[in-house]
């Protein structure tokens, strides 16, 4: 019986191959279209621990938000500053809690990357942002001219990289973090400073005049217990002059809120697929029965239960499914693995593969849902095949 | 084996018309025993294939009973009457039956298939050599003659070594010497022991049959 399946599959080549093009399509949308929801889902949450503060403050020019929100969010490359005096009256602001300075510069190219490369200094005495993430690939304390490099770089632990004329040595590497950590090098504040120094001596610096040991680029912040940030946000603009402050949540939401944009867009078409590919396969299912009404009869002349044939029509349904579908799943994975930079860079949202697990639960899910749908659309045929009049579609022409 | 028909019929619902119940078959009572040949003719249309489908357990009658050696066909659930159809019984239906994805000898095993049982390739081969289509062997439903693939559906029925053989006119689309060879063939079935039922127009075929019966608008009388 498996093999007259097998061989009724092979005599009919073309509306085989059609009917496993269908469960692999089925199940290439359901799963790439789950694992970008997911991703994108994961992205976010991995961009809010990126974050990491409750309010971000920076020097108040108009520029500035964009060009950090570019930093922070869209992976882009820049530097500003802003004298120690206004962070540090920031800092004896009441309701300020863990507080921690940061220090932005950008290479112009560099032997690892072909574009230019974001450059991030901490505090790592004060920092509670990126150190916890570093701490996951690095337990050492980050010496002068040590660096960290995202895991989208191309440079590894050991390598020398020359900044500025001034050369580091990679200590360690995040991993992926789907956010614009992953093309960015962290240093420690010395090391930061020293790069910034020789920027200005080589005059390749927008901020001509800006005393290194003396600026910063933005301030992390967390609440104190009793001050909501938004409070502390109102405070800072109110009492702190020349310096702007933001809530990371409200940097996030413009990004939340497309990202259910494009989750509500694939999950739409993830059920416009499969609605599509039901009746399709329901029409298909139906036609590869009614051509071969005869056949079926014929089995039943032989002695084939009316079990039997129905069980025929769902093997047939079955194996081709079974086929497509692990197709389906195979291909989506060669799809989205690899070029999930790719993805990321399109959609220009945070995007973070789920963990294999995840992947492997996610995948068996969707070539058992479309196994599933290619046997409840086969089902109405076998059905119908097992109340077949034997005796009337035999009965010829006389 | 001993088939016995009692008092069946067969009662159809014919769409339109103003008479629109009838009787193809009307109250009949038949047995067909081991080691006979019964032709069974009659116009077109008088019931023959109704009757022969009854007999072979693939139409219930309306009214009536069949039994196979005291077993009542039709009080068997499906699944039994059609293994034992499968093992005791063999039809060559009207018309082109063959499966189209198969070749000539995977279609005559098949019936083999159906239960996973062991297939009889001697069998196969002899009945093929018997029937000249040994050469057809592995052809393809789709290259074959009609009157080629009549003769792989005697094969295909008669594989088993069924009990009971049921043939709705097999030599409608062959020439005189295959139909005589074809007579012949189920002449010998019958020696061997089988009981044979064969629906047919060749007037020929009163020569080989041990009981001729003829079928009138639904009504059998002795031909
Ligand atoms: N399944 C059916 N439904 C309705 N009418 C049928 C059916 N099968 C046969 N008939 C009718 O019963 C009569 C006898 O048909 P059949 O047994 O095929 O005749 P024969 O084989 O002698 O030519 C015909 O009038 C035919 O139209
Ligand atoms: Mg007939």
């Amino acid at each position: 019986m498996k093999s007259l399946a097998m061989k009724n599959l092979r005599g009919r080549p073309v509306r085989s191959a059609v009917l496993i093009v269908l469960a692999a399509l089925l199940t290439f949308t359901a799963l790439g279209g789950t694992l970008t929801v997911a991703s994108l889902g994961k992205g976010l949450d991995s961009l809010e621990a990126r974050l990491g503060a409750d309010v971000m403050v920076v020097p108040k020019e108009a520029t500035m938000k964009k060009k950090f929100e570019d930093i922070v969010l869209q992976g882009a490359t820049g530097y500003f500053y802003m004298d120690s005096k206004r962070a540090q009256a920031v800092m004896e602001r009441e309701g300020v809690g863990e507080v921690s300075p940061q220090f932005f510069l950008a290479s112009t190219g560099s032997s690892c990357c072909s574009i230019p490369v974001q450059i991030i200094g901490i505090d790592p005495a004060t920092d509670f942002t990126v150190s916890p993430w570093i701490k996951r690939t690095y337990g050492g304390e980050l010496g002068l001219y040590d660096i960290v490099a995202g895991s989208d770089l191309n440079a590894f632990v050991g390598d020398k990289l020359s900044f500025y004329g001034v050369e580091c040595r990679v200590a360690a590497k995040l991993e992926k973090t789907g956010t614009s950590y992953d093309t960015t090098v962290f240093t420690n504040e010395d090391t930061i400073k020293a790069l910034i120094s020789s920027s200005l001596e080589k005059g390749m610096n927008d901020f001509e005049d800006v005393d290194p040991e003396n600026c910063v680029s933005c301030l992390m912040i967390n609440a104190a217990d009793g001050t909501s940030p938004e409070e502390l946000v109102n405070d800072i603009n109110i009492h702190v002059k020349k310096v702007k402050a933001y809530k990371s949540g409200d940097m996030i939401s413009g990004i939340a809120g497309s990202l259910s944009g494009v989750s509500r867009m694939i999950k739409l078409l993830i059920a416009a697929v499969w609605v599509l590919g039901l009746v399709i396969l329901l029409l298909a299912f139906t036609m590869s029965v009614n051509e071969r009404k005869k056949e079926f009869a014929v089995l039943r002349v032989m002695g084939a239960s009316r079990g039997k044939l129905a069980g025929l029509v769902l093997k047939e349904a079955l194996l081709t499914c079974l086929t497509g579908s692990l197709g389906g799943a195979a291909v989506g994975l060669l799809v989205l693995i690899p070029f999930n930079g790719v993805i990321e860079q399109t959609l220009g949202l945070p995007f973070l593969l789920p963990n294999f697990g995840s992947i492997a639960g996610i995948c068996t899910a969707a070539v058992v849902l479309s196994v599933l749908t290619g046997a409840a659309a086969a089902a109405v045929s076998a059905w119908r095949v097992s109340r077949i009049d034997t005796g009337l579609i035999l009965r010829g022409e006389n | 084996m001993e088939l016995k028909a009692e008092k069946i019929t067969r009662e159809f619902i014919r769409p339109g018309g103003k008479t629109n119940r009838f009787f193809a078959v009307k109250e009949t009572d038949l047995t067909l025993a081991s080691g006979k040949l019964t032709v069974l003719m009659g116009r077109s249309g008088s019931g023959k294939t109704t009757l022969l489908n009854m007999l072979s357990g693939l139409l219930m009658p309306s009214t009536g009973k069949i039994t196979a050696d005291g077993r009542d066909l039709y009080a068997m659930p499906d699944k039994e009457l059609s293994k034992f159809r499968n093992v005791h019984m063999g039809v060559i239906p009207q018309g082109q039956t063959a499966i189209h994805s198969l070749n000539v000898t995977e279609n005559i095993l098949l019936p083999f298939g159906l239960y996973g049982d062991k297939p009889d390739e001697a069998r196969a081969k002899e009945l093929m050599e018997r029937l000249d289509i040994a050469e057809l062997a592995s052809a393809r439903p789709a290259e074959l003659s009609g009157g080629e693939l009549r003769r792989v559906a005697i094969a295909r029925a008669l594989v088993r070594r069924p009990e009971v053989i049921f043939a709705d006119e097999p030599t409608g689309d062959l020439d005189d010497e295959n139909t005589a060879a074809v007579f012949t063939f189920l002449k010998e079935c019958a020696r061997e022991g089988a009981a044979v039922l064969v629906v047919t127009h060749e007037n020929e075929a009163v020569n080989y049959a041990d009981e001729v019966l003829r079928m009138n608008a639904g009504t059998l009388e002795q031909g």
